[in-house]
């Protein structure tokens, strides 16, 4: 009975959220576009030669950007942002009325938006290809599986991450402003613009220490082909995980302790 | 007369916004560091590509520092001056309140470029400043009065440039209505002007310059500050510059002739 309702309550969500996003077919292809970056970088890589220093053939590069791409296209988060614009126009109070928490809504509003963006990546994937015939390949099943699972659960650090600091709006009234520096390392050290092998020794002696490489690099590998630690990789994700949302939980239950309505 | 006007005016809206943005004292910080934190992974990702290469697209590193000074210069007025006034844009169309824009006794296109301004934008301005005093002492480049003012009129023509297409991109939200997302391509395709052009291949160097005139921003004057400039180029720069501004003043007035007010 139980788990009926809360089946009900995700397919709802899910349901309301992806009509939501269907209305802005347009805008999400944009978003789309603007993932390109890598295809940007994998371009100043092969055309210099780059990659012969770190005996990576063009055709694995290729595919290592292509997966880059679809990676971080199944794993943008925006939560902060939401939350912040909810929180200052005040409409976190109703939400907090809710039997439910209000991540859900957001964490419901974020998988639907990737079913919408699913065809436009499949797309841009497409012409990747028709430009770059000789990078196709077919991952086999297993592997396939396994990628997906490792970008759903670099999804899941990031969200985390993020609703720690979209729970920093309890205090600060601003917390985007720490995500826009969060997501500096994000973008130089997972893997986006530059395969982490590419790295000199001094970063990556540490860096996989960090959550970073776990986030694009990882999953990127691991659906093109590349050499990775598998059972490494993931059991650093799920570890990442555990010791993420305790402290999430933590900051909810003080932050909405802390929490006063507008006007009071 | 009207000059001394409009003086007045930009006076006073300067003075409005920093006192709103100073509001948010801790922000400023924050943003400061991230500018900081954002220009070493740059110059990071820059020594990745050079660590086995000498060249990258003909320039060396000492010569590609330039252009990531003149970037950060051009990101700085982006985010002090373009990104705050032309996101509003989209909010004004939205809600409706353009109405209140037109009716105003002034010119609705000076308005709505120059209404806020965003302080933490002035720290990335003097940090690319810092960067290019820096690469004229280890490029040796020996400072004279032609030299300064061809570079200057070269680095006003991409601002010229940088401005009238955000601006364009912006005034298509009259038709569109939400446009966020293209603001994020335009974004992401100017990510490439932190290299210099020559390193991507030919059929991307035609659409950064014949379609959306990137190549112009950054790596001409970059090649005026180290002296390889043609005179030709400077003189292209300056007429796609008056171009670029003229047509996007031109736009502007189309478009509103297909503004209809909130209600209408």
């Amino acid at each position: 009975m139980k788990s009926n309702l809360i089946n009900r309550k995700i397919f709802t969500l899910l349901k309301v959220q992806y009509s939501n996003m269907l209305e802005y077919r347009v805008e999400i292809a944009l978003w789309a576009i603007s993932g390109i970056i890598p295809f940007f970088m994998l371009n100043i890589w092969t055309n210099n030669n780059l990659n012969e220093s770190i005996n990576i053939s063009n055709v694995m590069l290729s595919r290592y950007f292509l997966c880059a791409f679809f990676v971080r296209q199944f794993s943008v988060v925006w939560v902060v942002f939401s939350f912040e614009e909810d929180s200052l126009m005040g409409k976190v109070s109703p939400y907090l009325i809710q039997p439910l928490n209000p991540f859900f809504r957001y964490f419901a509003q974020h998988l639907a938006e990737q079913i919408t963006r699913f065809p436009f990546a499949l797309i841009i994937a497409f012409f990747f290809f028709i430009i770059n015939p000789e990078s196709i390949w077919i991952p086999n099943l297993v592997i396939f599986i396994l990628s997906i699972l490792s970008t759903f659960l670099s999804f899941l650090i990031q969200f985390l991450i993020q609703s720690i600091v979209a729970c920093l709006c309890f205090w600060t009234e601003k917390a985007s402003s720490i995500e826009r520096l969060l997501f500096i390392p994000t973008l130089f050290l997972s893997g986006l613009l530059a395969p982490v092998v590419s790295f000199p020794a001094y970063v990556k002696s540490w860096i996989y220490l960090t959550p970073f490489p776990y986030l694009i690099d990882f999953p990127a590998n691991l659906l093109s082909g590349n050499e990775t630690n598998i059972a490494g990789g993931l059991s650093m994700q799920i570890l990442w995980i555990f010791l993420l949302l305790p402290l999430f939980k933590k900051i909810w239950s003080e932050g909405t302790k802390k929490y006063t309505a507008m006007g009071s | 007369m009207n000059l001394r006007k409009y003086l007045k005016v930009y006076k006073k809206f300067i003075h409005t916004s920093l006192a709103s943005e100073l509001e948010y004292k801790t922000n400023i910080l924050i943003d400061l560091i991230t500018a900081i934190l954002s220009l070493i992974g740059s110059i990071f990702l820059l020594s990745i590509f050079f660590q086995n290469n000498g060249y990258i697209g003909g320039w060396k590193f000492e010569q590609a520092l330039i252009i990531q000074g003149i970037y950060t210069i051009l990101n700085g007025i982006t985010n002090t001056w373009f990104n705050p006034n032309l996101t509003e844009i989209v909010k004004h169309i939205r809600e409706g309140t353009l109405d209140f824009v037109l009716l105003k006794p002034i010119d609705s296109q000076f308005f709505i470029s120059l209404k806020k301004i965003n302080p933490s934008g002035f720290l990335e301005i003097i940090l690319g400043f810092f960067l290019l005093f820096f690469c004229i002492r280890i490029n040796q480049i020996n400072l004279n009065l032609g030299f300064l003012t061809l570079s200057l009129i070269t680095i006003s023509c991409s601002i010229c440039i940088l401005y009238s297409l955000w601006f364009f991109i912006s005034t298509t939200t009259i038709w569109f209505v939400k446009t966020w997302n293209a603001t994020e391509v335009l974004r992401s395709f100017l990510y490439i002007g932190r290299f210099p052009l020559n390193s991507f291949s030919f059929s991307l160097r035609i659409f950064f310059s014949v379609f959306i005139p990137i190549a112009f921003i950054t790596t001409i004057p970059s090649e005026v500050f180290l002296g390889l400039s043609q005179f030709w180029k400077i003189y292209l720069e300056v007429i796609v510059a008056t171009l670029f501004l003229i047509t996007s003043r031109k736009f502007w007035l189309f478009a509103l002739k297909f503004y209809s007010s909130a209600s209408s």
